[in-house]
C-alpha cells in the first residue's frame, strides 16, 4: 500500500512533528520507497507463529520482578537541571487552560 | 614506540611492570587527539583535561596497590552513554547541550575498573545510520583510504563510527559502542579493528540513550579480539536497573580467546552468499573457513532460511521502538526547545521536533508511527515480530549442527562519504550480514581478516550461541592469528 500526502501529513502530526509543506512531497517518495520495501515480508507464512516480544535469545524468558519500593527520590535539583524552561520547582509549557 | 602502539593487554603490562604510567600514555593519546581530531573528527566533546587529571589519580592508585582490571586505560566513550556532569549528546541537536546528572551503568563499570575516558566520541544521530554521516555534530572521516584515490574521504561506517575511527587512529586504546543492527561490527570491519556485540542481556542498558529497546547492546570495539575480551568483562554484569539485564555470572573472557578451536563445528550459512556480492569477499570468507579447518575445526553447511527477511523486519521492528522512545523529547523536560510566540503545546512539540532531529531520525519516527498506528499494526508490527521469531528458531535449529556460526562481516568495504547518500534503503543494506544477530538477541564478533584491492580492510564475522562469547572470542582469535592483519590506517597517531 502507498501513502498520500494526506496520510503522510496525518502521520507527522500523530508523531508531533512540524512538516513544512515543501517538504511532503519527498518524504512520501522516501517512506514509500522503504515501506514497499518492507511488504516482501507478506511473502512468509506465519500462520501459528507467537511473535518474539523483547529481545532476549532465550525463549520464554520471564521478566523479573521486584519489590515495590521507593528507591530514590529527593533530587528535584537533578531532575531540573536540563529543563529549557524551569519555573522554580516545575517544568514551564505554554498555558494550556483557559 | 609510541605509547599509543601498545594494545590494551601491552599497556596493562607495561603499566604493572613500571615501565609506563598513565600519565604518560593518556597524555600520547591527548597529543593525538589534539592533532588528528580536526580532520577525523571523532570526539564531539574530547575531554582531555579531565582525562590528564584522572591519569594520575589512577597512577597514585597503582602505587597504593589498588590497581583495577583497566587500572589508567585511555578509553573513548560513545556518546550515547550517559556520562555524569559531561554532555552527552547522541549525535542530536535535541540533546545538544544536555549533562546527564548520572552515570550509565558500563561506562560506571569501566570507570570502578580504573579506566581513564578520553572524551565523547561522535555517532550517527541516536545511532541510526551506518556512515556516520548523520550526526549533527559533523561526518566523521575513515583514517583509512584507497590506494588508488588516497584523496577519497571515506566513511568509517556507522553508527558506532567515531568509536571505531578513534580506535583505528590510535586516538583511543578502546572504545564502547552500541549494536542495533549492526553498528559495531560494520564500523570495526571498514576501519580494520574488532569489535563485538554480545548477548541480548550482557551489558546493562541503563544509562544509554534508547534507540530499539529490544536490539540496543553495548559492546567494546579495540585493535585486538584480545583487547576486546578485555573491555567486555568490565562492561557486562547484572544490573537490577535494566529488568532485561541477565543475571549470569561473567566469564574471564579473555582466557577464552586461547582455547583455540580444535574440535569445533563452524557453521556456513548458505543465504549469506549474495548475489553480486564482490569476488573479495567471497575469496576472503572461504580464506577465513580455510583457517580454521588448519587450526582443528570441521566447516560445516547450514541453512538459515529467513534470512533474506532479516533487513524489512529490522525496518519495522527497530523505527516502532524508535518512535515510542523518542517520543520523551518533547521540549519540556530537557534537551532543545522551539517555539514560536503564540506557539500551544501542540505546536511547541511539533517545533522542537522538527528542529532537533535530523532528516534520517525524523524519518524512522514517521515509519515507526505508521507502522504502530490504529489499523496497521497487525499488518506490520504484529507480521515482523513473527518473522523476528521465525529467524530466532532458524538460528536455534542450527545449533544443532554447528557451535559458531563464520560470515562476511560488510558486503563491501568502505565507501565515500558522498557515496550511497541518495536513498535510505541502499544505505540500510550495509547490515545485511549484521541485522540477524540482533533479531536473535545472539553475541556477534566482527575481526579484521585483510584487505581489498584498494588496500581497504575487510571484516569476519563470528555469530556464536546465546552468552556464549567464549566461542565467539575463541574463533575471532583464530582468524585474528591466522590473518596476520597489521595494516595500518594512513591517518593515524605518530605516523
Amino acid at each position: 500500500m502507498s501513502l498520500d500526502a494526506a496520510t503522510v501529513r496525518r502521520v507527522a502530526t500523530l508523531a508531533r512533528i512540524r512538516v513544512e509543506d515543501a517538504e511532503v512531497e519527498k518524504l512520501q517518495q522516501e517512506l514509500n520507497g522503504i515501506l514497499g520495501w518492507i511488504e516482501q515480508l507478506n511473502e512468509v507464512n506465519t500462520d501459528g507463529v507467537e511473535p518474539m516480544a523483547g529481545g532476549s535469545p532465550l525463549p520464554a524468558s520471564a521478566m523479573p520482578m521486584r519489590e515495590d519500593a521507593v528507591t530514590d527520590g529527593g533530587i528535584a535539583e537533578k531532575v531540573l537541571a536540563n529543563a529549557p524552561d524551569r519555573e522554580g520547582e516545575y517544568f514551564g509549557v505554554p498555558k494550556v487552560v483557559e | 614506540m609510541n605509547p599509543t602502539d601498545f594494545t590494551i593487554a601491552g599497556a596493562l603490562a607495561a603499566l604493572n611492570e613500571g615501565a609506563l604510567s598513565s600519565v604518560e600514555l593518556t597524555g600520547a593519546y591527548a597529543k593525538a587527539i589534539e592533532q588528528l581530531n580536526p580532520r577525523i573528527n571523532a570526539y564531539i566533546t574530547p575531554t582531555l583535561d579531565q582525562a590528564m587529571e584522572a591519569a594520575q589519580a589512577s597512577d597514585a592508585r597503582r602505587a597504593r596497590g589498588e590497581a583495577g582490571p583497566l587500572e589508567g586505560i585511555p578509553l573513548g566513550i560513545k556518546d550515547l552513554f550517559c556520562t555524569a556532569g559531561t554532555r552527552t549528546t547522541a549525535g542530536s541537536n535535541i540533546l545538544g547541550s544536555f549533562v546527564p546528572p548520572y552515570e550509565s551503568t558500563v561506562s560506571g563499570n569501566l570507570l570502578r575498573d580504573g579506566a581513564v575516558f578520553l572524551g565523547k566520541l561522535n555517532l550517527d544521530e541516536f545511532a541510526m545510520g551506518s556512515s556516520n554521516t548523520t550526526s549533527a555534530f559533523g561526518p566523521v572521516e575513515n583514517p583509512w583510504s584507497r590506494a588508488n584515490d588516497p584523496s577519497k574521504r571515506l566513511v568509517p561506517g556507522g553508527s558506532s563510527g567515531g568509536s571505531a575511527a578513534a580506535v583505528a587512529a590510535r586516538m583511543a586504546a578502546g572504545a564502547t559502542a552500541t549494536d542495533t543492527g549492526g553498528s559495531i561490527r560494520q564500523p570495526a570491519a571498514f576501519c580494520g579493528i574488532a569489535g563485538i556485540k554480545p548477548t541480548y542481556g550482557r551489558c546493562s542498558r541503563f544509562g544509554i540513550v534508547a534507540f530499539a529497546s529490544s536490539l540496543d547492546q553495548a559492546g567494546p570495539v579495540a585493535r585486538t579480539v584480545e583487547d576486546c575480551a578485555i573491555l567486555l568483562r568490565s562492561m557486562a554484569g547484572y544490573d537490577p536497573k535494566d529488568s532485561t539485564s541477565a543475571n549470569l555470572p561473567v566469564p574471564d573472557f579473555a582466557a577464552a580467546v586461547q582455547r583455540g578451536v580444535k574440535g569445533l563445528r563452524i557453521g556456513v550459512p548458505a543465504e549469506y552468499t549474495l548475489p553480486g556480492m564482490p569476488a573479495e569477499i567471497s575469496k576472503l570468507w572461504e580464506q577465513g573457513l580455510a583457517w580454521l579447518r588448519d587450526a582443528g575445526a570441521t566447516t560445516v553447511p547450514i541453512t538459515l532460511p529467513h534470512t533474506k527477511y532479516a533487513l524489512p523486519t529490522y525496518y519495522i521492528v527497530a523505527p516502532a521502538e524508535a518512535s515510542s522512545n523518542l517520543a520523551r523529547y518533547d521540549g519540556v523536560r530537557f534537551g532543545l526547545r522551539e517555539a514560536a510566540k503564540d506557539s500551544d503545546l501542540k505546536d511547541l512539540y511539533q517545533r522542537t521536533r522538527a528542529k532537533g532531529f535530523g532528516a534520517e531520525v525524523r524519518r524512522r519516527i514517521m515509519i515507526g508511527t505508521y507502522v504502530l498506528s490504529a489499523g496497521y499494526y497487525d499488518a506490520y508490527y504484529l507480521k515482523a515480530q513473527k518473522v523476528r521469531a521465525l529467524i530466532r528458531r532458524d538460528f536455534e535449529e542450527a545449533w544443532a549442527s554447528c557451535d559458531a556460526i563464520v560470515t562476511p562481516a560488510t558486503p563491501s568495504a568502505a565507501f565515500g562519504m558522498d557515496e550511497r547518500q541518495d536513498d535510505p534503503v541502499k544505505m540500510y543494506l550495509n547490515d545485511v550480514f549484521t541485522v540477524t544477530a540482533n533479531l536473535a538477541g545472539l553475541p556477534g564478533l566482527a575481526v579484521p581478516a585483510g584487505l581489498d584491492a584498494q588496500g581497504l580492510p575487510l571484516g569476519l564475522q563470528v555469530i556464536g550461541k546465546p552468552f556464549d562469547e567464549e566461542t565467539v572470542f575463541a574463533v575471532g582469535h583464530a582468524i585474528e592469528r591466522a590473518a596476520e592483519f597489521r595494516a595500518l590506517p594512513q591517518l593515524r597517531a605518530a605516523a
